[in-house]
């Protein structure tokens, strides 16, 4: 079946005003109380386990937070948080930690089954996934063979539960939560965080550093390819929790890894704050991938609820020939804000960042990348989509700068934006800044429309006007989806789909 | 298989109204191949695309039935579903679409809007390999950007080989002759007549005598200021090929 076959019958499975993901998980929670501040903190440190170097990390963190204004220079708009009116930690209880899926809350299990993620799956599970036949068409996602995906659960706050381990161990790769790996491996952990992001950054991601309660942590130890795709899902369930996701990965030298994040959260009343912050390391002539594919509830038709999502998201190509790849698919939130960057520090080290975006009803995206040169004949590369419909205001902030020692840096960067009706609006907004005559930076932008001749002409050859509409949406952004794994890049276009519901007509 | 009665249609411009079929009348029976033919801007390619169901055409007057249904009633793609095609006179890009996920995607709405069964990609790549031989389309050019890029005879060769794929009952092909070399035409026409069969018609609209001469048709007809003004048998192209509009401009 294509993938636009099964977009729309999954856009008519669901009601207009339902979003699918939007219920709620039975299971009794651990939450610290309400609001923040130092004993807080402690609470969240003390749970963990955590030893003293990590508290003080937190607190030294939740000092400066408190010295910080919250930024307000997006196009985003959104009624004040207040933060002491949120829950920073929410633990699903577990009776004994589970080492396989049979111990793990059965209620649980049938969240992921109802969210379809492959957690379900026991053949991936297994390790024993069938190999497809080879790919008929060349579109993405069709009949392809999927490889085996290890997958870590975060469930509310707490990784719940990690596949794969064994292998992965085997092969050197480090792969649990970043708890895990504060009290398994500290001195890697002392070593990276807060390196690429510090705990100075930003206002969200100094909240981050101060009260993160999970996350992944993951270290490829040096030469060694990672032998699966790492995969975390995380899912927001328990009402008013604060999401602080925290996700460190290293790749040592010549290593490589691909790294997959997928989210959907259930419906909720109240915005949701989530302010994840997401390092990544890549050392000599590692590569690093990193694919997300959000569809957090986006708020109802008039825009009520719905996720505010303000991310932290750097990749530090730290040494020659190093390799940083981001690839976003951003279909849901009420408000993202969103700058996945790439540190070109090494000579010789590339960046790139390949997004799609898509508002519908009343969101708010500001997103986009930034690229910082540092390190000679380093490259990079940003193909932006942003995909408009509804009321929504999509933006596209973009920086590609070359510092002085940044000899030879290139750049090439597209921007496409798409707009479906008249009452959305898409903005790009590109920033470039070269200190280096030798800099050769290249833009590249459009703006279109959903021609009525294209409508027609699908509509002409039997095809419905949704279904059509996400096919040219889908065409769209092909550059991109290529980009994705497998396993993604369906669940990208079926997403696509969903998402654009309603857009026409 | 479809009657048209006293059509008026009428687009809206920067001046205001504009009437460009004046009073149409046409009958076309299963099997049948009708020709049109038909000085620029008379009204050859509204005609098609008041058929197909395309937006901004206003049908002021008349009735258009289709196998007893009221075409005008309907959607376009409850048209395709119904057995339409238009073969475009400028076939649409759609970037980043592969024809061959277009062409799966259009073929399985249309079948399970008539309650058919989707065909599995095995089926679906055995019929779209019969069709692509047929008019001698490439594999490789299937998994190009529809009509991305396509020159203009290849464009029109898309449109026929669509056609042999999605099987209508009524096949309106507007001037898919222009632009064809002289063995893309042969082809194209081959194409076309193998699908000619007693319960399939055509409508085929073309400034050249040259493409009846391979598609045989079984009326001509002369549109000219909005009506059908003269109808007759493959031997008016013919004469029209001689002695051009002029008459019937005079007449209109
Ligand atoms: N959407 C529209 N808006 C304004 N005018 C239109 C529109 N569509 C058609 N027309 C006008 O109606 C007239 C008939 O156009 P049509 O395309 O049907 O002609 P045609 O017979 O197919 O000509 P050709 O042989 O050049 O293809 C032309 O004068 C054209 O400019
Ligand atoms: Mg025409």
């Amino acid at each position: 079946m294509p993938a636009v076959q099964e977009t729309i019958d999954r856009v008519a499975a669901i009601d207009v005003d339902k979003y699918k993901y939007g219920f709620v998980t039975d299971i009794e929670s651990e939450k610290a109380p309400k609001g923040l501040n130092e004993e807080v903190i402690a609470f969240i440190s003390a749970k963990k386990g955590e030893p003293q170097w990590m508290l003080d990390w937190r607190l030294e963190a939740y000092r400066r937070w408190l010295t910080l204004e919250e930024p307000d220079w997006s196009t985003v708009s959104y009624p004040k948080i207040d933060y002491n009116d949120l829950y920073y930690y929410a633990a699903p209880k577990v009776k004994d930690a589970p080492n396989s899926l049979d111990e793990v809350d059965p209620e649980l299990l049938r969240t992921y089954e109802k969210l379809g993620i492959p957690l379900k799956e026991q053949e991936i599970l297994a390790g024993v996934r069938k190999q497809g036949e080879p790919s008929e068409l060349d579109e993405a996602g069709e009949s392809n063979p999927y490889g085996r995906v290890a997958v870590d659960a975060v469930f509310d706050s707490v990784s719940v539960v990690t596949t794969f381990k064994d292998e992965l161990a085997k092969a050197g790769v480090i792969f649990c939560s970043i708890s895990e790996a504060i009290r398994e491996h500290p001195e890697l952990v002392k070593q990276y965080l807060g390196t690429v992001v510090p705990t100075s950054d930003n206002f969200f991601a100094t909240l981050n550093s101060a009260v993160f309660t999970d996350g992944s942590f993951v270290y490829v130890p040096p030469g060694v390819r990672c032998p699966m795709e790492l995969s975390t899902y995380f899912r927001i369930n328990e009402q008013n929790t604060g999401q602080f996701e925290r996700t460190l990965i290293i790749a040592d030298k010549g290593s490589y890894v691909s790294y997959l994040e997928g989210c959907t959260a259930p419906q909720r009343d109240e915005n949701q704050l989530h302010a994840a912050v997401v390092e990544l390391i890549a050392l000599d002539d590692a590569e690093i991938k990193y694919s997300t594919v959000q569809n957090w509830y986006p708020g109802d038709a008039e825009g009520k609820g719905g996720i505010y999502n303000f991310v932290t998201k750097r990749g530090d190509c730290r040494g020659k020939r190093s390799k940083i790849s981001w690839t976003q698919v951003e279909t849901g939130s009420a408000i993202t804000w969103k700058y996945p960057s790439c540190i070109l520090r090494g000579e010789e080290s590339r960046g790139e960042f390949y997004s799609i975006a898509i508002s519908n009803g009343h969101q708010q995206i500001d997103s986009g990348t930034k690229m910082i040169h540092l390190g000679k004949n380093t490259s990079s590369r940003i193909i932006s989509k942003g995909i408009a419909a509804g009321q929504s205001l999509n933006t596209y902030r973009g920086l590609v700068r070359a510092n002085p020692r940044a000899k030879n840096a290139r750049n090439f960067t597209q921007c496409d934006s798409l707009l479906i009706g008249d009452k959305c609006a898409a903005v790009t907004i590109p920033y470039v800044e070269s200190r280096t005559g030798t800099a050769q930076f290249e833009h590249e932008a459009t703006t279109s429309k959903i021609s009525d001749d294209q409508l027609f002409y699908c509509r002409a050859r039997g095809i419905g006007e949704e279904e059509a509409v996400a096919l040219i949406v889908n065409g769209f952004v092909r550059d991109v989806i290529q980009q994705l794994p497998m396993e993604f890049a369906v669940e990208a276009q079926k997403l696509i789909g969903v998402s654009l519901e309603g857009s026409v007509g | 298989m479809l009657a048209i009665e006293n059509l008026h249609a009428s687009v809206e411009d920067g001046e205001g109204t504009r009437e460009i079929l004046k009073g149409l009348d046409l009958e076309i029976w299963p099997g049948e191949v009708h020709a049109i033919m038909g000085p620029n801007g008379a009204g050859k390619s509204t005609l098609g695309n008041i058929i197909a169901g395309k937006d901004g055409y206003e049908v002021t007057e008349g009735s258009v039935k289709f196998l007893e249904e009221d075409l005008l009633e309907m959607e376009p793609e409850e048209r395709a579903a119904a057995g339409i095609f238009l073969a475009f006179q400028y076939p649409v890009e759609v970037p980043g679409v592969a024809t061959m996920t277009f062409l799966k995607t259009a073929l399985n709405a249309q079948r399970e809007a008539r309650g058919e069964k989707a065909l599995s990609t095995p089926e679906f790549m055995k019929a779209v390999k019969g069709a692509a031989d047929k008019l001698g389309v490439k594999q490789e050019m299937l998994r190009r950007p529809i009509n991305v890029g396509f020159s203009g005879g290849e464009k029109k060769r898309n449109e026929i080989m669509q056609m042999a794929l999605l099987e209508p009952k009524l096949c309106v092909l507007d001037e898919t002759d222009s632009g064809l070399d002289i063995d893309a035409l042969r082809i194209v026409s081959e194409g076309v007549n193998s699908l000619r069969s007693p319960e399939r018609s055509f409508l085929v609209i073309t400034h050249y005598q040259r493409l009846l001469d391979y598609i045989e048709p079984d009326f001509v007809h002369v549109l000219a200021g909005g009506k059908i003004v003269r109808s007759g048998g493959p031997e008016l192209a013919k004469e029209l090929e001689a002695r051009g509009y002029a008459e019937f401009l005079e007449a209109a």
